[in-house]
């Protein structure tokens, strides 16, 4: 009897901590909703998106700059990352030895728990210098280096090895079979890989990139450290911008001293979960589909 | 493609060989046992220890209160609520989670000091960074649990053991060397975040006495350090980026070891 009452106790704690960690996202959503009604009923909506003005002592909280700074900052790092871990990903998946793989696979998520400050440093050692003193001057332009470029260029690097492990996973549940057929009609490797195996794993390969996306959407150490972090939509790639995570982070500071300011703040992490969230469901959705169509 | 891997696995090698031949020079005994000095961030002696134990403090203790909740979690997604729409909607919730930038735990965790009124601490880097390592841990240990077979759990039933028995004496026992991966994977992950606990923690000279102290951490240490216009303080900044490096991947490395040793004790 002791036995089962143990038992029935135990399940009801694990129900109640399971039940915590899966609302964890709601309670996250609705307390920073919380925090940033204020802002939201004393600015009109238009104002805090679409207006490039940001003067917190005067109360002007336009992020116009900040969306499109984080904007052109990710879709360069898209730009640079997705054919090279695409093609790296079929590399793994379908041209590489064991031996090969079994180096390389490792190695990646190794790599994947690299922090982002050290991401940052070499940005800053690396990165930065080689723009400013190689790439900008051969297009004429001149720069500080620390520019969307750096940023797009860090980041990318950031995103390899989640895109890579993703949609190599996703390669790899494509049916063996399917591929023999393919070989059977004559097709070369890479016939099969373009027109079998990269057609059926679209959705998946899309989720991959989405979750990419969204990974560089968010971050926030690495960006800040070589984007130049100035409040001005961007008007070329050299030009520096100022991403939203960059801006709640170096901001938090003298967040306290100024009215509105935190709600503002917290508003931007709002809007950042929100964006980040919608892309993370929809790329998860995909990728269970495809977990049960293989099972 | 053999090419762009090649350039994948090469630029990810030659950004730690960077760090790692520029900061190794700068990298010394006082470096990683002094406290910083008066004067430390102008170029004048001391060194990063209070960082160093920060960070151990602040991800030790992250990591500790996020197994004591995902262990269970993962157990009860198996074994009790097996395939109901709690279980998956659970493991969607946490998948979720875990893309969710970790700034925005950091505004999270910062909200919450607000209503509370308290200052950044220890204590609340520690709630922060369990909340985001928590996601991670507990997938991790889910898909270990889940690889368990179902003759295991049959044969411990078999012998009258109630669920709660068979979870902890057999299947957690079983999972050992999975769940031990995941637990050092969430210490890597919380000792190199900085984003989060750049809001809730704050920064500081001291090593931390208690809970409610402010807490340095080295991923921070290396962010400020860089900040500063003297080229000595910077290379400091290299030498900590090799210390947070060398922690993160002998934690890495370490988990592989451990790992094929505690497979002698698993059944196949």
């Amino acid at each position: 009897m002791k036995r089962k009452l143990k038992d029935l106790f135990a399940s009801r704690i694990m129900l109640l901590l399971t039940v915590f960690s899966s609302l964890i996202v709601f309670v996250m959503m609705f307390t920073l909703f919380q925090r940033s009604r204020l802002i939201l009923t004393t600015q009109p909506l238009s104002e805090l998106f679409f207006s490039s003005s940001w003067r917190p002592l005067s109360g002007e909280f336009g992020f116009h700059s900040f969306i499109i700074g984080t904007m052109w900052v990710t879709t360069l790092a898209m730009i640079f990352a997705v054919p090279i871990c695409l093609l790296s990903a079929i590399y793994l998946a379908e041209y590489a030895p064991n031996g090969v793989r079994s180096i390389v696979k490792p190695l990646i998520d190794l790599l994947a728990g690299i922090p982002s400050v050290v991401y940052g440093l070499w940005g800053v050692l690396t990165v930065v210098p080689l723009i400013r003193d190689y790439v900008a001057p051969f297009v004429g332009a001149t720069t500080t280096g620390y520019s969307v470029l750096a940023g797009g260029i860090v980041l990318s690097i950031m995103v390899f090895p989640v895109i890579i492990s993703v949609s190599e996973e996703v390669f790899r549940t494509v049916p063996y079979e399917v591929r023999e057929a393919s070989f059977a009609l004559g097709a070369t490797r890479w016939q099969t890989v373009k027109h079998v195996v990269i057609r059926s794993s679209l959705p998946g390969v899309a989720a991959s990139i989405i979750l990419g996306f969204s990974r560089a959407f968010g971050e926030t150490m690495a960006v800040l450290m070589v984007v130049g972090n100035v409040a001005k939509v961007p008007s070329s790639v050299f030009d520096p911008a100022y991403p939203l995570p960059a801006l709640i982070a170096n901001t938090y500071g003298d967040m306290m001293s100024i009215p509105l300011y935190d709600s503002a703040m917290l508003l931007a992490a709002l809007i950042l979960l929100l964006i980040v969230l919608f892309f993370n469901v929809v790329s998860r959705i995909i990728l269970l589909r495809i977990e049960r169509r293989s099972m | 493609m053999a090419f762009s891997m090649l350039v994948v696995i090469g630029s990810l090698l030659v950004m730690v060989a960077v760090v790692v031949f520029k900061g190794a020079p700068a990298l010394s005994i006082s470096m990683i046992t002094q406290t910083p000095r008066g004067g430390y961030y102008l170029g004048k002696e001391g060194g990063i220890l209070n960082a160093i134990v920060g960070s151990l403090c602040l991800a030790g203790g992250a990591t500790a209160l996020a197994f004591v909740i995902s262990l269970p979690v993962a157990l009860y997604l198996e074994e009790y609520a097996g395939k109901s729409k709690l279980a998956s909607f659970t493991r969607l919730s946490l998948d979720v989670l875990g893309g969710v930038p970790s700034i925005v735990y950091g505004a999270f965790g910062f909200t919450f000091m607000l209503y509370l009124g308290v200052r950044a601490s220890l204590l609340w880097g520690i709630i922060t960074v369990a909340l985001l390592v928590l996601p991670i841990m507990t997938r991790a240990m889910d898909e270990v649990v889940r690889a368990i077979p179902l003759e295991l759990r049959e044969a411990s039933y078999a012998l009258g053991a109630t669920k709660l028995e068979t979870v902890l004496k057999v299947m957690s026992r079983q999972a050992l060397p999975g769940i031990l991966t995941a637990v050092l994977l969430a210490f890597g992950r919380g000792i190199g975040d900085s984003a989060s606990v750049l809001l809730v923690a704050g920064y500081t000279d001291y090593i931390p006495h208690s809970l409610f102290d402010p807490v340095a951490t080295l991923p921070l240490a290396v962010f400020f350090q860089i900040g500063t216009p003297f080229p000595k303080v910077q290379e400091r900044a290299y030498a900590s980026a090799v210390v947070l490096l060398g922690i993160v991947l002998s934690l890495s490395v370490a988990s592989r070891l451990l790992t094929k040793k505690f497979m002698k004790y698993v059944v196949k």
